[in-house]
């Protein structure tokens, strides 16, 4: 399996914080890999260096072979990478057409996309015409999620989609995940929703103060309590 | 927040009309006051000229603080430029402004006001790429670097044509006034007042029924995942703030017409009315800063009428309790 994704010794400089000491991972292709660590670890600063909206200070960043670390963000969304923020930053002033059309930069909305979109975010399709500002919190995730697949994209970057959702809300996400994943493309996912982890993903990597402690399969993680609890501090079972 | 089941009934979108309904109950307000019927449509009348000219000068700014979080204090220099622009093609044209026809008179009017907008939206792209681009993100650095930039501006003027006031007389047509029984309402202010509908019109289409209007929406409230979804956002800001410089530039044009006059300094009196529009509209919100506009005229009018000693701080006053009712402004758009 070829990595669509590598970092190399990449460090992140926020201000005077030195966030990310020395990032190595790679995210095959067409797998989930998962991203967990415990708050503050540095796992959304690695999602925000690969997109570009945090420069890398050094190292490197290859995206299907292309170094990327110096790239603009608009470049590096037009190389085929989504990003969904954790605080999903829909525009509020804008409806969910709308959002959904700024994301389709290609061109007009696939109406086969659409539906497909649809049969897992009925909600989406209800609340067409009213602005994304006065959609729940869960409807605002499958907006955002939405955003980032209304067209094909080679990667997709995550953080923590689950996050204060209802059960069904996040049910209906993994089924979407799943499905996305299906179709070939490569997920780097930050999760704290261990369900949603165990379901999702094929490898895991585990962060501590900005460093890789753990990377490996997220199945051997999953059978491992005493590893967990060495690496995060608890059992994922306690985290569900 | 619960989340709706499916068969729950679509829930209306709500409208915040309180916004619109504040010039009117202000309009209303003040019939008893004035007393005259006929003296109140002249002062109302002359508020929408006013307040629209004071739109098409403050709407560039406003948008250029909400997308680009841009403090611009030299603003004030596309008015006084546009206008100074639109002498140099008024003078030697004098007698065509003064000729007893309309077509005529807006054979000269129409190329100024276009040339005076294309000038000052050029001298916005030199602004943005020398003035504005090294100091992005510094709020003070661009307070600092925008106000010597109108101090160097005024002063070019000065410089070129001289600290004599020029005037500007009205074109032939558009002075007198059409008269509707006792009120008389000046055939300048009529058509200040269509413009302004016509540029409020025209950017409200633009903003809500292009693509690149919903890329500038959705810039004001979150440039980075605008970016995020791959647009280069620089390119709109730039494409903004020279929008922002034209316009100003043609309020430059109708109010140095509105005045009959020009001169280096004119922004001076304009700067703090417009600053005032644009933090009681809501940064970054046209549809708050058409309001603003229209607000701001109607109390510096009736205030002047009704409490002349009051007349230098009633703009003052309106955002003090404007950004008591709405901290934020009429419409809050940005989370800056």
């Amino acid at each position: 399996m070829t990595d669509l994704l590598k970092l190399s010794g990449v460090h992140t400089h926020i201000g005077r914080y030195h966030i990310l000491q020395g990032i190595d991972l790679a995210a095959p292709q067409g797998q989930v890999t998962m991203l967990l660590g415990r708050n503050g670890a540095g796992k959304t600063t690695t999602l925000r260096t690969i997109m570009g909206l945090w420069p890398a200070s050094s190292g490197e960043i290859t995206l299907g072979g292309e170094r990327i670390e110096s790239r603009a963000t608009p470049d590096i969304a037009q190389r085929g990478v989504s990003y969904v923020p954790e605080s999903m930053a829909v525009f509020s002033d804008l409806t969910v057409k709308e959002n959904l059309v700024l994301a389709a930069r290609d061109g007009p909305m696939d109406d086969k996309q659409l539906e497909w979109i649809f049969g897992f975010f009925p909600a989406l399709r209800r609340f067409w015409l009213s602005r994304a500002g006065s959609l729940s919190g869960g409807q605002k995730q499958m907006l955002s999620i939405a955003r980032a697949i209304i067209e094909p994209r080679k990667l997709l970057l995550i953080d923590e989609p689950t996050k204060g959702l209802a059960p069904a809300i996040v049910m209906a996400l993994i089924e979407c995940l799943k499905e996305i994943k299906r179709k070939g493309a490569t997920i780097l996912l930050v999760e704290q929703n261990f369900f949603a982890a165990r379901e999702l993903g094929d490898n895991v990597l585990v962060m501590d103060n900005g460093t890789i402690v753990h990377r490996g399969e997220m199945a051997a993680l999953a059978s491992d309590v005493p590893l967990q609890e060495r690496l995060l501090g608890l059992s994922l079972e306690a985290h569900q | 927040m619960t989340e709706l089941a499916a068969t729950d009934p679509l829930p209306k979108p709500k409208r915040d009309i309180a916004p619109i309904l504040l010039p009117i109950a202000l309009a209303l307000v003040t019939i008893p006051l004035i007393g005259s019927p006929s003296t109140w449509l002249t002062l109302t009348a002359a508020s929408l000229a006013m307040g629209m000219m004071i739109f098409i000068m403050a709407s560039g700014l406003t948008l250029v603080f909400g997308l680009m979080d841009v403090l611009n204090f030299g603003h004030g220099a596309f008015i006084a430029v546009g206008a100074y622009i639109a002498t140099l093609v008024f003078a030697p044209f004098a007698a065509s402004v003064q000729a007893d026809s309309l077509w005529v008179n807006l054979a000269v009017l129409a190329p100024a006001a276009l040339l005076s907008m294309a000038v000052s939206g050029a001298l916005g792209l030199v602004v943005e790429r020398v003035l504005i681009l090294p100091v992005y993100g510094q709020h003070l650095k661009q307070i600092l670097m925008t106000t010597g930039g109108l101090i160097v501006a005024e002063q070019t003027l000065y410089a070129l044509w001289g600290p004599q006031i020029i005037p500007m007389p009205l074109p032939t047509s558009l002075r007198g006034s059409f008269i509707l029984g006792d009120v008389a309402i000046a055939k300048y202010r009529v058509l200040a007042t269509l413009i302004g509908l016509a540029v409020f019109i025209a950017i409200q289409l633009v903003l809500n029924r292009t693509k690149l209007g919903l890329l500038i929406r959705a810039g004001v409230e979150n440039r980075e995942m605008v970016e995020a979804l791959g647009y280069r956002i620089r390119r709109l800001f730039l494409g903004v703030f020279m929008t922002g410089s034209a316009l100003a530039g043609l309020g430059g044009v109708m109010w140095a017409l509105y005045r009959e006059q020009v001169h280096a300094s004119m922004s001076d009196e304009l700067t703090v009315l417009i600053f005032v529009v644009v933090i009681i509209g809501g940064l970054g919100s046209i549809g708050g800063c058409f309001i603003g506009a229209i607000l701001v005229a109607l109390v510096a009018n009736y205030g002047g009428f009704l409490v002349p000693k009051l007349a230098l701080v009633s703009n003052i006053l309106l955002m003090v309790a404007i950004l008591m009712w709405r901290p934020r402004g009429l419409y809050a758009v940005t989370s800056r």
